[in-house]
């Protein structure tokens, strides 16, 4: 699950260009303001690249970046798009499982729910979070938090980060099976508005546990996918190395899945990707949620139900005849 | 890769469907039974007791007592949403599958009685690209579920599945949020709906549908979970206890309600269906 350190060749552009640029901006700060069209000049370029590099990025290299160390996580989210974020723990019948935080939280001033994945940032913190792949508790956790918000009328954000459920055998015995099939069927029917956000790794029934909801939206450089292109092309290719073929036979950048009609919206990323400017996506994030939320908020309960099931009624592609 | 030797085990040489006047070596005690006697037998070794897998039209047959209409869907039919190749070509995969099987997908929804009871009866196939859930699937649960709802009668599915139809991709995954969705609109009708896990559930059906009855039944020794042995033992680098995964050790667990022998099955959802309605 560690495999994500091969940085690919435009972010090493990139970042070459990013650190020259910030070098000449200390120059010229202390007083070569002579060099300031050099600057101009590399600024320019910045940005032609990452715009010509990001505009032709095959599948495989999205999921490079979505599974990005650098990339914001659900707990960067939280700390810059929340405030008062007071996390809830265990799910009452067997445990806490840290793959997954859940809580409530203010957005803008307004009270809320948020749950999310979390991978971790290092080593010690990967392995307690179980790089974000949920145990049976975790989805239980955020279906006891999900119950709260129904009852206090708080509406749910939740956020989508995961490489999938975990295949273990304490997952399989206290049944995830079961666990997120639950999930997916009181997401269905919550009487609260539901916005996901898939902004990292979508991966399979443990992220879907959390993206049943009126407004499903992804960040531009995350994926979303049924199974991971390496699981897949260990099944239907030769071998795992077909994973970049797998990723663009699987169609699973935001792009593919907003013409599927299985995402609302594509939340642009800052140029080069979300890890080189993550205030930036901060903003963008926070501004797209305010306008979904403001949105759904028009909807009286049971015609925001009904909207929600009919959109996954509509899911699935097929001939009839 | 172990991963795909283990789906090689699933979908590959174990045979499903069987021939009239063959010799048949079970799989568990590899004694040789005559086809007829086994099929006589509703498939179970007489030597060991072992449950042979059923093909969708064996299992309507054996459950129904009357069939009203076998398929209650004829016309809905898979297409190749995303112009799927892997070593072949999705489109190929599907009209084998048809020839195969004579079905149109991995799942028949039936209308029929249960002795004096009407019910709906969702079969899924193995046969069909390992039982696997894509669009077609997904929509035919949720037109039985919306059957069973209109005509106020039972709604009982048997899963046998290897998970998501991976060829149909992120809308494979989504058939898991709809079926779950149609499981709640059965439950706000106060709709009985019993699920009988057969040999093997798994991935994307386990994870919906299957595992959302009111009640959950198991047939002998099927293989049920989300995530496959193989990948399993891959992850924990770990050998699996005896049993693991197995319906006995998911009845231990908790995770069902009982292991029913397949000669007691109908009796037991009959008498279910009588305890639970009217
Ligand atoms: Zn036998």
């Amino acid at each position: 699950m560690e495999n994500t350190t091969v940085e690919i060749d435009i972010e090493q552009e990139l970042q070459k260009l990013s650190s020259r640029i910030e070098f000449l901006r200390e120059k010229i700060k202390k007083g070569e303001k002579h060099r300031i069209g050099e600057l101009v000049e590399l600024r320019r370029r910045f940005k032609e690249l990452a715009k010509r590099k990001m505009s032709s990025l095959s599948a495989w290299e999205r999921v490079q970046l979505a599974r990005h160390p650098k990339r914001p996580h659900t707990i960067d989210y939280i700390n810059n798009i929340f405030t008062d974020f007071v996390e809830l723990h265990g799910d009452r019948k067997f445990g806490d499982d840290k793959a997954i935080i859940a809580g409530f939280a203010f957005f803008e001033g307004e009270p809320v729910a948020v749950i999310g994945h979390e991978k971790g940032r290092d080593t010690k913190e990967k392995i307690e979070r179980n790089f974000g792949m949920p145990h049976p508790e975790g989805y239980r956790k955020a279906i006891r938090v999900m119950r709260l918000a129904e009852k206090f009328r708080r509406p749910v954000f939740t956020f989508i980060d995961t490489p999938g459920a975990f295949p273990g055998i304490g997952a399989e015995e206290r049944g995830q099976s079961q666990a997120i099939a639950e999930s997916l069927l009181v997401m269905g029917e919550l009487r609260v508005p539901i916005i996901a956000t898939v902004i990292g790794e979508g991966g399979s029934g443990g992220a879907l546990a959390l993206g049943v909801a009126d407004r499903v939206l992804m960040l531009e450089n995350s994926i979303y996918s049924v199974i991971s292109p390496e699981g897949c092309a260990a099944i239907l290719f030769k071998s795992q190395e077909n994973a970049p073929e797998a990723a663009e036979s699987l169609k699973i950048t935001a792009e593919n899945l907003k013409e599927l009609g299985v995402i609302d919206e594509v939340i642009k990323e800052p140029l080069g990707g979300a890890h080189l400017q993550p205030v930036k996506m901060y903003r963008l994030l926070k501004r797209a949620l305010r306008v979904n939320l403001k949105c759904l908020k028009r909807f009286p309960v049971e015609e925001l139900i009904q909207k929600r099931q009919e959109k996954f009624y509509s899911m699935g592609i097929y001939q009839e005849k | 890769m172990g991963l795909k030797k283990f789906l090689g085990k699933l979908t590959g040489k174990r045979k499903i469907k069987i021939e009239k006047g063959e010799w048949i070596k079970c799989e568990k005690c590899k004694n040789l039974v005559y086809s007829e006697d086994l099929i006589k037998n509703l498939k179970i070794c007489p030597h060991c007791g072992y449950h042979f897998r059923m093909t969708a039209e064996e299992r309507v047959k054996s459950v129904l007592d009357e069939i009203k209409t076998f398929d209650l869907f004829p016309s809905l039919k898979p297409t190749d949403p995303l112009k799927f190749k892997d070593t072949k070509r999705y489109k190929d995969r599907l009209k084998e599958a048809k020839e195969k099987t004579g079905l149109n997908e991995a799942m028949v929804v039936s209308h029929g009685k249960i002795l004096d009871s009407e019910v709906v009866l969702g079969v899924m196939d193995f046969r069909f690209m390992g039982g696997s859930m894509g669009s077609v699937v997904g929509e035919k649960f949720v037109r039985g579920a919306e059957f069973a709802i209109k005509n106020k009668i039972p709604f009982i599915v048997f899963t046998a599945s290897g998970g998501a139809r991976m060829q149909e991709s992120i809308l494979s995954l989504m058939q898991m949020a709809k079926t779950a969705i149609a499981v709640g609109k059965l439950n706000d009708n106060k709709i009985l709906y019993i699920t009988v896990l057969t040999d093997p559930t798994m991935g994307g059906v386990s994870a919906s549908f299957a595992f959302l009855g009111d009640i959950i039944i198991a047939e002998p020794e099927s293989l049920i979970g989300f995530a496959g042995p193989r990948v399993i033992e891959q992850t924990i680098k770990q050998q699996l206890p005896e049993g693991f995964q197995k319906a006995e050790f998911l009845l231990e667990k908790g995770q069902i309600d009982m292991v029913v022998d397949r000669k007691n099955l109908k009796k037991t959802l009959y008498t279910l269906i009588k305890q639970t309605q009217g």
